[in-house]
């Protein structure tokens, strides 16, 4: 019988939440690394029991875990994460900080892990300060793929609010060598030749609120989102305004439309429909909670402009949490289910596309992440 | 043998119950040791990449602080002994 697999990372712990197809009733296992921060967990799609694990804490640093049976045992594998350097020279160069001086490149944590779709070995890891690592040795040892933070661009970002981070990674579903990468906040990137060199793609990222909006670099990108039958459309969850571009990210305009706030972290794309498109607006930068103390999913069918909320079974009183930007995700089951988890603790599963909604879990640690595995 | 406590945590990573034993006359002894024995707890100790300790962890003996000693001093005797054990400490940190 079908089911899903859902994988949540929190701030103090992972947890696994198991259903069949029918998505109501639900199996929730005691917490994998309690009182660690589990930035994100990922099933690989070339084999679905072998699940990634960033596991991290202020005491003890990064590790990475990998289960090879589905997330009931973890073992460690390596937690390596060098610089190269760049441009011939010795170290790994600079950034900039953020009061404007250059600060050296260091690893502080893997933000994002995201598993090869043909090899179970291979992986890559968004890191902070914004790198992008691989594996293709099943995590034993990581090798930065340079190029992107070698990009002429890369003395110039400025890390956001969390850090200068890579956070988003989308792998092409057909074409290996074509990866899009976000990284707040200098914005998003394209290779084409695997990693070894990246394309910023931020043209028509217009904020009123920075000074240079046709900069080519500087954008404070929250999340990307792509249908695997239309490669080329590309959603994005701005720091301001939601954003679509239908050439590979060489171009891209709003697609806010009525949206209630233009503030937001997550975007998903629909399992089976490439037009319909899941975000969750919040109350502005500073206040980072949903507007009017009501948790609103909005659905747009016409891939942006026009939003409709989604709020059957979501608390609509006295809410005021935030859903952070890798906390949303989509099976694909027939009928899609939609799932996100809140700063408060709660995890929600809609098995109709968004229509109705019921919490799986109501009061685990802070969710950092969600993602699905459709088995 | 040098006996080596561990906090919870890096004990659940290493999958060990109890104390450890190993065989090291100095600090960094004992942190390579460590490493060698369970690999899980490379960079944990100290930063994978500078080989610093890392600022929350410690190292205690025989009631005294040995993070700040040099990686080559050597071990308090009781510790060479088997008498006390070496403690890596997660520092209190927070509020």
């Amino acid at each position: 019988m079908a089911g899903v697999r859902v994988l949540v990372g929190t701030r103090k712990g992972a947890f696994v939440l198991t259903s069949d197809e029918g998505r109501r009733d639900w199996t929730v296992e005691e917490p994998h690394f309690a009182g660690w921060e589990v930035y994100h967990l990922k099933g690989s799609p070339a084999d679905p029991d072998r699940i990634w694990a960033s596991q991290s804490g202020g005491w003890f640093g990064q590790l990475v875990q990998r289960s090879d049976d589905g997330g009931r045992t973890w073992d460690a594998v390596g937690n390596d994460f060098t610089y190269a350097p760049l441009d011939g020279r010795e170290g790994a160069g600079t950034h900039q900080d953020y009061d404007g001086t250059p600060k050296p490149w260091a690893f502080t944590r893997v933000w994002h892990i995201e598993p090869s779709l043909t090899d179970r070995e291979t992986a890559y890891a968004g890191v902070e300060d914004a790198a992008l690592f691989k594996t293709t040795d099943g995590g034993q040892t990581w090798n930065e793929l340079a190029g992107l933070r070698g990009h002429g661009s890369g003395p110039s970002w400025q890390p956001g609010a969390g850090g200068l981070c890579l956070h988003t990674l989308l792998l092409h579903p057909t074409d290996e060598q074509r990866i899009f990468a976000a990284i707040s906040a200098a914005g998003a990137f394209r290779t084409d030749d695997g990693g070894a060199t990246w394309l910023p793609i931020n043209k028509g990222l217009l904020s009123g609120e920075i000074p240079q909006q046709e900069a080519e670099v500087g954008h404070c990108v929250h999340n990307l989102a792509m249908h695997p039958d239309r490669p080329d459309t590309l959603y994005m969850q701005k720091h301001w305004d939601v954003m679509r571009s239908d050439d590979a990210g060489a171009s891209w305009h709003e697609v806010s439309g009525d949206l209630p706030t233009d503030f937001g972290f997550p975007i998903e794309v629909h399992a089976h429909e490439p037009e319909t498109v899941y975000v969750v607006p919040i109350t502005s930068d500073y206040v980072h909670v949903v507007p009017d103390g009501k948790l609103r999913v909005y659905r747009s069918r016409t891939g942006g402009g026009e939003w409709e909320p989604l709020t059957k079974g979501l608390p609509q009183e006295h809410c005021y949490v935030n859903v952070l930007r890798d906390a949303m995700a989509v099976d694909r089951l027939d009928e899609c289910g939609v799932y996100f988890g809140t700063t408060g603790g709660q995890v929600y599963c809609s098995p109709d596309g968004g229509d109705t909604w019921q919490a799986i879990v109501r009061d685990l640690p802070s969710v950092l992440s969600v993602e699905v595995q459709t088995l | 043998m040098t006996r080596v406590v561990l906090p919870y945590h890096l004990r659940h990573l290493a999958k060990v119950d109890g104390e450890l034993t190993v065989e090291a006359s100095t600090l960094e002894q004992v942190l390579d040791a460590l490493e060698t024995q369970h690999p899980a707890l490379r960079g944990t100790l100290r930063d994978a990449t500078t080989g610093k300790r890392r600022p929350f962890v410690r190292f205690y003996a025989c009631q005294e602080d040995l993070s700040h000693q040099p990686p080559d001093a050597p071990l308090p005797d009781a510790v060479l002994r088997g008498d006390e054990p070496f403690l890596v400490v997660g520092a209190m940190a927070g509020g």
